[in-house]
């Protein structure tokens, strides 16, 4: 077929410029907000002296979470921190917090919204769809030209990779609260938000953390490609052992990622099982 | 004035509902209206009115349109036509605001399901509907309490729902209807998930409260029995229309058709109808009158034996013709040969059931008398049978005194 082709990627390009020209007051903010977040949390971490840290989080998991968790988590941060990746670590665990912060900052009141509106369900279902099939490189180039390259382009492209389970699962939560018990709160009276917070929030808890626990997991499966545009930390060293052929490196920083998968997974799964009791 | 009045509240499910109401108008069936324009008639045309302090009961078939009709009350469907009162107040124009307001204050509700707050304690499920007020902790921890104890809950308040069984649980649904102290009370077979026995303790126990507390109570249920127990007055539905409103007896005794002909055939009837509703009049004398007079008097209406009474209508005893005729003989007063110990005596609200008990070992009539020991009427034994067998001649005459409120 000869028909000329779509010209898709310069109305991108000319959007991409559009925004940067008129929207950057903004995205200077933006940027402002979520670098000065991870930096934060990433001071803090590193002042803190690493036995601090590592007893801070043990004794976290074993009061969130049974006694084995805490020792998971102390002999786990204890293999990280011999593996000489402490620091990158630390930049990670920042780096994913904010993002998975930022998510549920933003993506339970868009759940919410959208489990009230049918209209607004519709139209936002496929936008989630399209956010987590798009290879998440493809945020990185406009992530780069908003907010240029650093630690801040990388939160916001695993933002919007990792805030759609939040979504979804708030929505699904608030709709699979049984009818007869909103009836029960319509009957006596509540209005819309004490019938959220009376009734649809608490029912939907453990929904909308199942939500969370895999935004989390999601950021940080972008940590590697955070990296690309500059976002320091493990994900940067896997990169380089990637790029430079260095297997035992690179599996030593692999290992150090998947331990932080597994404490904040199980963190957030007892987190879960609490909220259900 | 009438706490509800409802003037052909309507109700049809579908796209553009309103284009259905002519056609209700002009008579269609449910059953037309939805082969012809796939809506569904929910409620049709409810005309009815109920009084404060009187237990209402709707009843009808399964999808006869029972819990669209008591949610129109409310208004948690929202009617398509027609118009409803609460107290003169067009309880169709209120705003969102207003709507809650009454909904906080004047009407509560008690679900099939229980529809708990599985998350809340007892206490905090009781509490709801006056958290939602505002009203502050203190306070409104008393008045649930109140309420728990009202139906039997002392002492559970920090259980959870899942921790008690079904009769427990709508006893926290009861309580929590009650809190506010609502004006009107709707209970949407609120009694139907519960086995025979504790239904029957709570409908013992729902009467009790009524009586304290003098609620308007609207109450559905597809059960006659319990329609019959419970009701001051039934409304029977179909198809989403109201086709007979009338007291318990105007239901069994004047059914205004098949429809509902065919829903009280199954009664037992026995367990129904009351010394009330069988009675005949009796016959009476005071004792200032002869033997002979007694004797006459017998005679006269072919009965052997008469109810000596007062001039209040108060029961003194029995005269029969035995006994009048010993005291001619004998020259002695109708006081000295009157039978005063043994007669059988029952309260108008005597289940025929009891009655039936009773006529097994006497021969003589049994004698209705009230609170006050006035006499009411007589039962002979062929009239119980007669009623049983579903003569309902017998029955609807001695019925005219039955006093329904
Ligand atoms: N939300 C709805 N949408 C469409 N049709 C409805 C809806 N709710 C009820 N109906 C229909 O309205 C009619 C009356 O239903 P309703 O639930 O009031 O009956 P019911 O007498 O309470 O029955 P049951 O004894 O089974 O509870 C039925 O034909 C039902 O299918
Ligand atoms: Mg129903």
């Amino acid at each position: 077929m000869n028909l000329p082709k779509i010209p898709l990627s310069d109305w991108i390009e000319t959007l991409e410029e559009w925004l940067e020209n008129n929207l950057s007051p903004l995205f200077d903010f933006i940027k402002l907000i979520i670098g000065g977040t991870v930096e934060g949390l990433n001071n803090a971490l590193d002042w803190l002296p690493t036995l601090a840290v590592i007893i801070i989080f043990s004794a976290l998991a074993w009061y969130i979470g049974k006694w084995k968790m805490g020792v998971f988590t102390a002999i786990g941060l204890l293999i990280i921190d011999n593996l000489q990746l402490w620091s990158q670590t630390m930049q990670t665990l920042s780096l994913v917090l904010t993002a998975a912060f930022i998510s549920i900052l933003i993506g339970i009141p868009i759940g919410i919204l959208i489990a009230r509106y049918n209209g607004l369900q519709r139209v936002i279902t496929p936008v989630l769809d399209f956010m987590q099939t798009m290879p998440a490189f493809v945020y990185l180039l406009p992530a780069v030209t908003f907010f240029s390259l650093g630690v801040v382009p990388g939160v916001i492209s695993s933002i919007i990779f990792a805030i759609p389970p939040t979504i979804r699962l708030t929505n699904l939560g608030i709709r699979q609260v049984p009818a007869e018990l909103v009836e029960a709160a319509d009957a006596f009276g509540s209005t819309p938000g004490q019938k959220l917070i009376k009734l649809q929030l608490p029912i939907a808890l453990p929904t909308i953390m199942a939500g969370v626990n895999q935004t989390i997991m999601l950021s940080l499966s972008m940590v590697v490609i955070a990296s690309m545009v500059g976002a320091q930390g493990v994900g940067a060293t896997v990169y380089r052992a990637v790029t430079q052929v260095k297997t035992g490196i690179g599996f030593e920083a692999g290992l150090a990622i998947v331990i932080l998968a597994i404490i904040l997974d199980r963190l957030t799964q007892q987190v879960i099982k609490r909220s259900k009791a | 004035m009438a706490i509800i009045e409802a003037r052909k509240l309507t109700k049809i499910f579908g796209n553009d509902p309103k284009k259905a109401i002519p056609l209700l108008d002009k008579g269609w069936s449910k059953d037309k209206i939805l082969a012809e324009t796939k809506l569904t008639v929910g409620v049709n045309q409810a005309e009815f009115s109920i009084e404060e302090g009187e237990i209402f009961v709707i009843m009808g078939l399964s999808g006869s349109g029972k819990s669209t009709l008591v949610r129109l009350l409310n208004r948690l469907i929202e009617p398509t036509a027609g118009q409803l009162l609460f107290s003169g107040q067009d309880v169709m124009k209120m705003n969102a605001e207003q709507l809650r307001d009454f909904r906080r204050k004047n009407i509560g509700m008690v679900f099939q399901k229980f529809a708990l707050f599985p998350h809340r304690t007892v206490l905090r499920n009781a509490e709801y509907g006056l958290e939602v007020q505002g009203i502050v902790k203190k306070e409104r921890k008393e008045m649930a309490m109140r309420s728990l104890e009202l139906v039997g809950l002392k002492g559970w308040e920090d259980s959870y729902p899942e921790q008690l069984s079904g009769g427990m649980q709508q006893r926290v649904g009861l309580a929590r209807g009650l809190a506010n102290d609502p004006d009107i009370l709707l209970m949407d077979e609120a009694f139907s998930a519960l086995d025979p026995l504790i239904r029957k303790d709570m409908q013992d126990e729902l009467l009790e409260l009524q009586s304290q507390m003098k609620k308007t109570i609207i109450f559905i249920t597809h059960d006659l029995d319990e329609a019959l127990r419970i009701g001051d007055r039934i409304a029977l539905m179909k198809d989403g229309r109201i086709v007979q409103i009338g007291t318990p007896e105007d239901i069994l005794m004047q059914p205004a058709n098949e429809y509902v002909e065919r829903f009280v055939e199954d009664v037992d009837l026995s367990k129904v109808l009351t010394a009330s509703h069988v009675m005949e009049k009796a016959e009476t004398i005071t004792l200032d009158k002869g033997p002979r007079v007694a004797l006459q008097f017998m005679r006269e209406r072919g009965v052997s034996s008469l109810y000596a009474v007062d001039k209040s209508m108060k029961l003194l005893g029995i005269v029969t013709a035995d006994d009048a005729a010993r005291a001619i003989k004998e020259n002695l007063k109708l006081e000295d040969t009157l039978m005063r110990e043994d007669i059988p005596i029952v309260s108008p609200d005597a289940v025929l059931n009891e009655l039936f008990e009773l006529m097994g070992n006497i021969r003589l009539p049994v004698a209705v008398t009230d609170d006050n020991g006035r006499l009411k009427g007589v039962v002979i034994k062929g009239a119980v049978l007669a009623a049983l067998a579903g003569n309902t001649n017998v029955v609807t005459e001695g019925g005219d005194n039955h006093e329904s409120a």
